[in-house]
């Protein structure tokens, strides 16, 4: 048994990483509905979901098992193959692009196999994620049009004029930090940006911060998400491209946005604020205390917080998982070297939160693009701008050189 | 058969096979998917010959940018399904003796150089990114500026070919 993995750990080990990442991620959306509910009601001053279960932690639950029984109606006259395929290739694309994204520095040995935090690290990840997002125009224009329908084909036909538009600035906004790096390896350009220990002082974000600008309204963009979410605008066009799904093809579309949230959010962190890098200089060992510090008042707060609901939830489930949270802050306390492998998963995190905090805070405070506007911005403001930060970009560096 | 082969021939199968749908399917956007498939299976092609820059780019322009534009004008056309006619008089005199001898000039040639073609070898130093992009702005400079040049010019042509009204 062990001599078979041993001799298929090249396959084995990536096929587990890839059934745990699609387990956590799909997990993470689930969630990240539940958050962007509650954030939002809360901006705008209601409760948001708070039936089922605790705070309504539930929720997301309810809706996969709703969305797995609804009825599935598909469009008299839809072109079936691009009507069925269209969810697929988009949740698909949006789950590969997670593949070339590194988590941690570690690099562990399993079954002999050595391995890295992370599905795969290549050595051209920001091309291969840049191919991705090409490629993830065709699921919404498909599903414009394989549903004949007049709302869905503006829709698909609005979305793809969209993201053609601004995937130009966002590939070109990511040059200034290629040009500093000089590779298109993620890691190695994480691990750039930690040269020195100090901190965060020499991260991309400070001489990138117009590159950083361009790149994150341009990634808004790409996902389609507000004020840029033109392509479903529903005051306009019912839903947009998926008025004519439901069901689950409908949950694919939806799982596939709050994925792409992710990966874009995981790209900002790795490219301008750096990855798994503590934001601290390295002599300030102290910190490393902070994973222990935020997991066992969090841990203590879930007890204290559950114990008020007299059911299941209040007696077994919420103290449990609060138990955890702070066995595993006392656990990390207790053994330094499991505390210094999960520093560097901790901030890479911690950062991600932040910016889908920043989406969901976003999407409660900005109003929607009208059409003309969405592309003057994009092509005679972002372009240029991308273009000169470039141009900027290589002459500082060409100037330090001599 | 060692895994790189096996590969090959699925890759090579998906791409004939896409090749061949992009000429039976009688719906534009179909005929335009089936070519997607061409150009994600050739990039494949690319990634296994070790080329790993040419393989993205492959990805990013063809199947990305330029096959998005074919797709985007066949949705906003929303032109319905061809109909089959018969072959034209050109395509059975002329076309397939044509056809098949060119797929027999490629066989022969083929069957002749399987012994001696040089094997692809990879500077160990330079990854393959910086080789090529090392090649385009020194040795073949003048080529590549020329080449987009060119492009240049066909894009200022379009637009005056398309502003003729006016």
């Amino acid at each position: 048994m062990i001599e078979f993995l041993t001799q298929y750990a090249y396959l084995i080990v990536p096929i587990v990483k890839i059934a745990i990442l699609v387990f956590v991620v799909l997990t993470v959306d689930a969630y990240l509905t539940w958050l962007e509910r509650k954030v939002i009601a809360h901006i705008q001053a209601r409760w948001g979901p708070h039936r089922v279960g605790p705070h309504g932690l539930l929720q997301p639950l309810a809706d996969g098992v709703k969305a797995i029984f609804k009825e599935d109606p598909i469009p008299a006259n839809a072109d079936k193959v691009a009507y069925f395929l269209a969810p697929f290739i988009t949740l698909m694309l949006a789950m590969t692009s997670l593949a070339v994204i590194p988590f941690g520095p570690q690099k562990f040995t399993i079954l002999g196999y050595e391995s890295t935090v992370g599905i795969a690290d290549v050595n051209i990840s920001l091309l291969v994620l840049f191919a991705i997002t090409a490629l993830g125009v065709y699921g919404i224009a498909l599903a414009g049009w394989g549903s004949n329908s007049k709302y869905s084909l503006l829709g698909g036909l609005r979305s793809s004029a969209q993201m053609i538009s601004y995937e130009l600035s966002l590939t070109l906004s990511v040059v200034g930090v290629l040009l500093i790096a000089g590779d298109f390896s993620l890691s190695n350009i994480v691990t750039q940006q930690g040269d020195g220990g100090k901190g965060l002082l020499t991260w991309n974000i400070f001489p990138q911060i117009i590159g950083f600008t361009c790149f994150y309204i341009s990634a808004i963009a790409e996902t389609n998400r507000v004020p840029f979410d033109l392509p479903e605008a529903e005051s306009e066009l019912v839903a947009g491209f998926h008025t004519e799904y439901a069901s689950m093809k409908f949950a694919m579309f939806f799982i596939a946005e709050y994925t792409s949230m992710i990966s874009v959010s995981c790209l900002a962190t790795i490219l301008f604020f750096g990855g798994w890098l503590s934001p601290f200089p390295a002599g300030w060992t102290f910190t490393h205390y902070l994973p222990s510090v935020i997991l066992i008042p969090f841990g203590l707060w879930v007890i204290y917080d559950g114990i008020r609901y007299e059911d299941l939830f209040g007696r077994i489930l919420l103290p449990g998982v609060g138990t955890a949270f702070a066995g595993i802050g006392a656990a990390l306390l207790l053994f330094p070297t499991a505390n210094e492998i999960v520093q560097g998963p901790f901030w890479f995190f911690a950062k991600v939160f932040v910016f889908l905090f920043v989406y969901i805070w976003m999407r409660a405070t900005l109003p929607r693009f009208r059409y003309d506007q969405l592309m003057s911005f994009g092509w005679k403001f972002l372009l240029p701008v991308s273009i000169a930060n470039v141009v900027l970009t290589a002459t500082v560096i060409l100037w330090r050189m001599h | 058969m060692t895994a790189p082969i096996v590969i090959f021939f699925v890759l090579a199968a998906i791409a004939i096979l896409g090749a061949v749908s992009l000429i039976l399917q009688r719906h534009p956007i179909h005929s335009a998917l089936s070519l997607i498939v061409v150009m994600v299976a050739l990039a494949g092609l690319y990634l296994l010959l070790g080329s790993e820059f040419v393989a993205a780019v492959q990805i990013i322009v063809y199947g990305g940018a330029i096959m998005v534009l074919f797709v985007f004008v066949i949705m906003l056309l929303n032109d319905g399904e061809e109909e089959r006619t018969n072959f034209s008089k050109l395509a059975t005199f002329a076309g397939i003796p044509l056809a098949l001898a060119i797929a027999g000039l490629i066989g022969a040639a083929i069957v002749h150089s399987s012994s001696s073609l040089p094997v692809a070898t990879a500077n160990a130093t330079l990854t393959n990114t910086k080789q090529l992009s090392l090649l385009i702005f020194t040795e073949f400079v003048y080529p590549f500026e020329l080449t987009s040049f060119l492009i240049l010019v066909a894009i200022l042509g379009a637009i005056v070919l398309a502003q003729r009204e006016n």
